[in-house]
């Protein structure tokens, strides 16, 4: 825990913040013009979207929020890890169990 | 036995403060894990209810996607000001923070108005979230990440006037580091929302 304090939020520089808000812009502005323009397909486009989502949650965790190994010794990312689990279960659960009971509606 | 614990705690209080900050952060980062699952349920409920439309209008008939662009542009702009505030909080410039705090604060309260803005726009041509399943479930979900950020712009308010009274001390630097992730924490809430609601939406 000795340097845990400085690790978990305060680290961090001018440029580190700079790249991360270039990186969030460009990272919004490409699904955002792929939507718009209509140019690909929907399965393409869907597949565009759900990409640079998770690129940018990335950058804004390490640039902004700077979720690192070290810090606290690694138990951020620990229960950041645990609470992805929980994520999929419950909407991949949800999704998965009304989309059955969707067909199962339709065929009854 | 009283003696013992002050002169334990007068003995390592330099440490103890450091240790206290970083125990105090990352308590509040596991309150953001807890968070994270209530918008988790709220995106799933939104999911499995968004093609009950209910006759009324879809996704499509109603999403302004150049207007929910600036939205998250002054979101993100928001989240990196406050960054710069951390910065001038590590080097020790309170009238800095106090600055780039104010800025957050009129780029979040720019963001709520323009979502006020919308739902209201919506209620009036008669799209509430009484219509449908869908309208139901896209209120609860924005609106919730809309009533956090609101919770944020007062929290602003409260740690500027903490640091014109307080200054830069052991007691407003956690509460600072704590504000700053609930403020990035809620632009990511955001690139969530701006991806599988709106712009999936649309599709």
């Amino acid at each position: 825990m000795g340097h845990s304090s400085s690790s978990t939020s305060s680290h961090g520089s001018v440029k580190s913040y700079v790249t991360g808000l270039l990186l969030s812009l460009v990272l919004t502005v490409i699904p955002f013009a792929v939507v718009m323009s209509g140019a690909l397909s929907t399965a393409t486009t869907v597949v565009v979207i759900a990409i640079t989502a998770v690129l940018q949650i990335l950058v804004q965790l390490v640039m902004f929020m700077h979720m690192n190994t070290k810090a606290d010794e690694g138990w951020n990312v620990m229960s950041f890890v645990f609470t992805l689990t929980i994520l999929v279960l419950v909407v991949g659960g949800s999704l998965w169990i009304m989309q059955h009971l969707h067909l199962n509606m339709m065929i009854g | 036995m009283a003696t013992d614990t002050l002169h334990h705690g007068a003995a390592s209080e330099p440490h103890e403060h450091h240790d206290a900050t970083g125990t105090k952060v990352f308590g509040f980062w596991v309150y953001l894990m807890s968070d994270l699952v209530i918008f988790g349920s709220l995106f799933a409920t939104y999911a499995v209810l968004m093609k009950g439309t209910a006759a009324g209008p879809t996704a499509a008939d109603i999403f302004e996607l150049p207007f929910v662009l600036v939205e998250t542009f002054l979101l993100l702009f928001s989240s990196f000001t406050f960054g710069m505030g951390v910065l001038a909080m590590n080097a020790e410039r309170v009238g800095q923070v106090k600055a780039w705090l104010a800025i957050t604060f009129l780029l979040g309260a720019a963001f709520v108005g323009m979502e006020v803005y919308e739902f209201q726009h919506l209620i009036h041509q008669g799209y509430g979230p009484d219509q449908s399943a869908f309208l139901s479930s896209f209120f609860t979900l924005v609106g919730t990440h809309g009533l956090h950020v609101t919770v944020g712009l007062v929290w602003i308010l409260v740690m500027l006037v903490q640091l014109s009274t307080k200054g830069i001390t052991p007691m407003t630097r956690p509460r600072i580091l704590c504000l700053s992730l609930f403020w990035h924490f809620l632009d990511i809430v955001w690139i969530c929302v701006f991806s599988f609601v709106y712009l999936m939406g649309v599709l």
